[in-house]
């Protein structure tokens, strides 16, 4: 009555909408890289949003469901397929008992989320089921999944449904919302000001790469140096997700989800919460262009997301309601 | 609280920094304290961490519990005003925070820089030793890693920056001294401290409920146990 990791792939975890409320003990939020995908294959199976998925990169992991389950799959399309169908993604889909799944090639985007309808069946750390691997605690055993690794699903969809065979729900949802490509939009961080005017005209004119020494911690970046006006040292105070770090050879990080509380480094932007699922799917050597915004209009685009998450979850409902009925 | 020196600023969309000066102060960090505390006993709708540093706090808030607030242009804005109201209510008179006493070895084969340290400051070691349990350190602040205090002020005659290059392995317990700080590592890391003792305490257990021995405002003082009563308290620990 499980998931059985068959391959683990390079670095699958638990993951839900991170753990809130113990940063000032230095215990990070952790969290899906891409919340809004988390909640969208949440939602597809009519779960809370804030439920807690899977979450992957490429190469993915091959899973095998001891049982029937009803899942969704959302974030990036890895070609996922069983017994050589192709298994859509922002779609749910009936999987029978014994399906294994596997992912075939990178089509788009970086990280990928399996939902399951009523959830895993794992105990939370601190309020979330967030996996955090140094702490070693959360999610599945407080690491990273591996081979043989059997996670235990809350509900069994063989009780709710009369499918035996696999089958896609004739509904779908469009991740469009969430995702655009170049500038990501940035709310100037309190050290943006110490700029040069030169390093302040670079940072919102040139082209920007994601490095290789990128992870869940922290998107390293390339890019023209940039500098201080004046070199002062700055006394350490809280970051987040999203804020832009100086590195002193001039280079910038953007912090991620598992990013440590605090930081000494100077805050030049805080890139905006609407804008992390576009930067949480780009990839190594994908380019990146920065712009400003304000405070108004980056609540105004995390609204507009949250709405747009709201429609889908009442026309889940309602499609799953017409679907039964049928 | 007299709130005319704040310099309130956007830490992104979800996030806001009240910086109280640009200095490490143990009076700046009491009121820091106090804020924290005063937020943490009057919650505030959709506020999810209240994380204060050296001489700021930052407060984490949930957009999308926040709802319109019809009298502001912002979310944030609205945040921003209703964290003055209570900051002005906050009487920061009497002191705050712990008092905890910990037990530390600091024989020389786990304080692996207390040799040097000594050499570096012209102190016996004993000195040094003398010297780090005659203080009552202020945390600061915890962060880096979960736990991990960072404390102040360490006697100028033992302050030390840190290591030219980082330990790939600080074993966990391990007390540091970088600058006029000092601090504990709460799990094996990597680190750059310079390291002049152990202690035996679990500072991080993720088994508990509050997984943290030490908190934001607490004060701390070192005592000398040996060797022996070192291991004969951690073997009591994970028994």
């Amino acid at each position: 009555m499980s998931i059985v990791i068959i391959k683990p792939g390079l670095f699958s975890t638990i993951q839900d909408e991170g753990r809130k409320g113990f940063q000032h003990l230095g215990i990070n939020p952790n969290g899906a890289m891409d919340i809004r995908a988390m909640q969208m294959a949440n939602t597809l199976v009519l779960n809370d949003v804030s439920e807690a998925v899977l979450e992957f990169y490429f190469p993915a992991p091959v899973l095998q469901f001891t049982q029937p389950a009803f899942i969704a799959l959302g974030g990036a399309d890895f070609s996922a397929e069983t017994n050589g169908t192709d298994i859509p993604i922002n779609q749910p889909v009936f999987i029978p008992a014994n399906t294994i799944i596997q992912f075939t090639s990178k089509k788009w985007g970086q990280v990928g989320y399996l939902s399951v309808q009523g959830g895993f069946d794992l105990s939370e750390w601190l309020n979330s089921y967030s996996t955090n691997v140094k702490a070693a605690a959360g999610g599945f055993e407080g690491n990273i999944l591996k081979a043989g690794d059997t996670i235990d699903l809350r509900f069994n969809a063989s009780n709710k449904t009369t499918n035996k065979e696999y089958s896609t729900m004739p509904w779908k949802a469009s991740s469009k919302e969430f995702y655009h490509s170049n500038p990501l939009q940035f709310i100037p961080g309190n050290e943006f000001a110490k700029l040069t005017e030169t390093s302040q005209t670079l940072l919102l004119s040139a082209e920007f790469s994601i490095l290789r020494q990128s992870d869940r911690m922290g998107y390293r970046l390339n890019g023209p140096a940039l500098e201080l006006s004046e070199k002062k040292e700055i006394i350490s105070t809280a970051v987040t997700k999203g804020t832009i770090q100086l590195l002193p050879n001039g280079q910038c990080i953007v912090l991620m989800a598992d990013h440590q509380t605090t930081g000494g480094y100077p805050r030049i932007g805080h890139i905006i919460s609407a804008d992390l699922p576009t930067l949480a799917q780009k990839g190594i050597n994908d380019s990146i262009y920065f712009t400003t915004t304000t405070i108004e209009q980056a609540e105004k685009l995390f609204i507009g997301q949250e709405q747009h998450l709201h429609l889908l979850t009442n026309a889940c409902k309602l499609q799953l309601d017409a679907y039964h009925r049928h | 609280m007299n709130v005319s020196n704040l310099n309130i600023y956007p830490l992104g969309d979800q996030a806001l920094t009240l910086q109280l000066s640009d200095q490490i102060d143990a009076s700046v960090n009491q009121q820091v304290m106090h804020i924290f505390h005063h937020l943490q006993n009057h919650p505030i709708k959709a506020v999810t961490d209240i994380i204060p540093a050296y001489s700021s706090i930052t407060i984490v808030y949930d957009l999308a519990q926040i709802g319109l607030q019809h009298r502001f242009s912002s979310s944030f804005e609205w945040i921003k005003a209703t964290i003055i109201q209570h900051i002005e209510s906050i009487n920061a008179s009497k002191l705050i925070g712990r008092h905890i006493k910990i037990p530390a070895c600091y024989d020389v084969s786990l304080g692996l820089d207390l040799i040097e340290l000594a050499q570096h400051n012209q102190l016996s070691v004993e000195e040094v030793i003398h010297k780090h349990t005659s203080q009552t350190y202020q945390v600061y602040m915890i962060g880096f890693l979960p736990g991990f205090p960072y404390m102040a002020a360490v006697d100028p005659s033992i302050q030390m920056n840190r290591r030219a290059v980082p330990r790939q392995i600080v074993p966990k317990g391990s007390v540091g001294i970088a600058g006029a700080q000092t601090g504990i590592y709460p799990l094996d890391s990597p680190g750059g401290w310079q390291i002049i003792g152990q202690i035996p305490l679990n500072l991080f257990d993720i088994s508990k409920e509050n997984p943290c021995l030490l908190s934001p405002g607490d004060r701390v003082e070192f005592y000398t146990v040996s060797l022996e009563e070192f291991w004969e308290i951690r073997k009591a620990i994970t028994a």
